[in-house]
């Protein structure tokens, strides 16, 4: 979801395999069989000053951890080469380039970026964007959606979302869209965690949801 | 009536008991024979689509396990237990209504109060749950003032297994428990739209039921006292709310005693979950 200088991604826990549920104490590590919110690597590491780029890979746990590793891989030979930290724009098509190589046998995710990209003029810029699984971008202006729970998130967003919230506000409101789309979707919850982008820091909360 | 659909009663080849006028004009439509005015004539009768197999088109429209594309998603996914014990049956159930993904609803009572001494359980389609089991009570209650003496659980279960067993293929699908108390005590049944009749100590049905078994096993013994039983059902149907994504929500406890079924409480899942502090990685 898009703020006022401010973005902001936020994920469910749950990890199951159809109705069964596995487990819900997943944070950073990105395996999950249908969502999951983890920090581009390369920019925590390389440069922790500016991580201000996350990527959500919902979808099968076995892709989710095969394109993290592949897009840590990229972005790092990227940064290696170039000598700078990559652009989210850059990232989104990185990924979209990395998905449409599987046209024909893809991995089922369906990636959302989300992050703060840098203006010629010095100043930041919000960034989001949502992908199919086969790598067609959806630039979005407002805020995009991914996962099983897709339908009922757009639903709760369209309702609460509007434009230059402030990026405790813009927790809110993505924290309130969040639980209250997947508590109306069997296959999401077991908890939640909440990523705020600001120019200077990135607030992360796991927030207390229903566990049934 | 749409043109395509004719009013025929349920055994083949029979002419129509019930014609539009006849039916639009009755007690039934408006709601003076308690919703059962497919009755009025003694026989059941139901529209048909009048198709060469019924049975085959129903489900082909609505059956998700042949076919999850298909457009009538009838709501699915349950847990539900009960148990015999010294005390009586403890009967214990969630609240969560599935159609597909999507939550319908999580305040669905599961546990239908068919007389004050007999209660059913609702797994399968709700609404075949519903209708079927309330016109149990129906004739329970026809029972009672023909015979001048409540209907036993054995006979009251046999009667709806019997009536089931007759609609045999036609799509109904129900997994129910009867659960009340009559001459003989505490007495639970287990019937579903196979024609399945079961009597037993203890029962779980429904997608979460394995969850439910699994807790439900491991501590039942019978000679639980009450409050012992009633947290033993509560923490059964917790499990399986927590980990079966179809069940969840609130969690529904009855308990039959000899001077019949009383309501012991509603229960959100959650909150016993934080309650207990189990599974939570806080």
């Amino acid at each position: 979801m898009v703020g006022k200088d401010c973005v902001a991604i936020a994920s469910d826990l749950r990890l199951g395999t159809q109705a069964l549920g596995i487990s819900s104490n997943f944070q950073r590590v990105p395996v999950s069989h249908f969502s999951r919110v983890c920090p581009s690597l390369t920019i925590c590491q390389v440069f922790p000053i500016t991580d201000r780029l996350y990527v959500g890979l919902p979808g099968l746990g076995t892709d989710v951890t095969t394109l993290y590793e592949r897009f840590r891989y990229r972005v790092n030979m990227y940064t290696i080469k170039e000598e700078r930290e990559i652009h989210p724009e850059t990232f989104t098509h990185m990924v979209s380039s990395t998905l449409y190589e599987h046209r024909f046998g893809p991995y089922f995710i369906e990636p959302v970026v989300a992050g703060l990209s840098k203006l010629p003029t010095g100043g930041l810029k919000p960034f989001i964007a949502a992908m199919d699984l086969i790598g067609c971008i959806n630039f979005a202006k407002d805020f995009v959606v991914a996962g099983t729970a897709s339908s009922k998130l757009y639903g709760v967003a369209e309702g609460l979302w509007e434009p230059d919230l402030e990026p405790e506000d813009l927790f809110e409101t993505i924290s309130q869209t969040l639980l209250n789309a997947v508590d109306r979707d069997a296959f999401s919850g077991w908890g939640a965690v909440v990523h705020v982008i600001t120019k200077d820091r990135v607030i992360s909360r796991t927030l207390k949801a229903r566990m049934d | 009536m749409q043109a395509q659909v004719q009013r025929r009663t349920f055994k083949s080849g029979m002419p129509p008991v019930v014609d539009d006028d006849d039916y639009h004009c009755s007690d039934a439509m408006w709601g003076s024979l308690a919703g059962f005015g497919s009755l009025v004539k003694g026989v059941p009768s139901f529209v048909i689509p009048s198709v060469p197999d019924p049975a085959a088109f129903l489900r082909l429209h609505t059956d998700d396990h042949a076919d999850p594309s298909c457009k009538i998603k009838i709501q699915h996914g349950t847990t539900t237990l009960a148990f015999r014990f010294q005390g009586g049956v403890i009967v214990a159930v969630d609240s969560r209504a599935t159609a597909g993904s999507y939550i319908a609803s999580g305040t669905v009572k599961k546990i239908i109060e068919i007389n004050p001494y007999l209660l059913g359980t609702m797994a399968g389609g709700a609404a075949d749950c519903q209708y079927w089991e309330t016109y149990l009570g129906v004739h329970c209650r026809l029972h009672e003032l023909r015979n001048r003496e409540r209907i036993s659980v054995s006979a009251a279960s046999k009667y709806l297994s019997n009536l089931v067993y007759s609609y045999k293929g036609m799509g109904l699908s129900m997994g129910t428990m009867i659960c009340g108390w009559d001459k003989t005590g505490p007495a639970l049944f287990y019937v579903d739209s196979d024609g399945t009749r079961l009597k037993g100590n203890i029962f779980s049905v429904g997608s979460g039921s394995t969850f439910a078994y699994g807790v439900l096993d491991q501590e039942y013994r019978w000679d639980l006292p009450d409050e012992e039983a009633q947290e033993l059902a509560r923490r059964s149907i917790y499990a399986a709310g927590h980990r079966d994504a179809f069940s969840g929500n609130t969690c529904n406890l009855y308990q039959v005693k000899e001077d019949g079924w009383q309501f012991i409480g509603n229960y959100d899942i959650t909150k016993l979950h934080y309650d207990w502090a189990w599974g939570g990685s806080w």
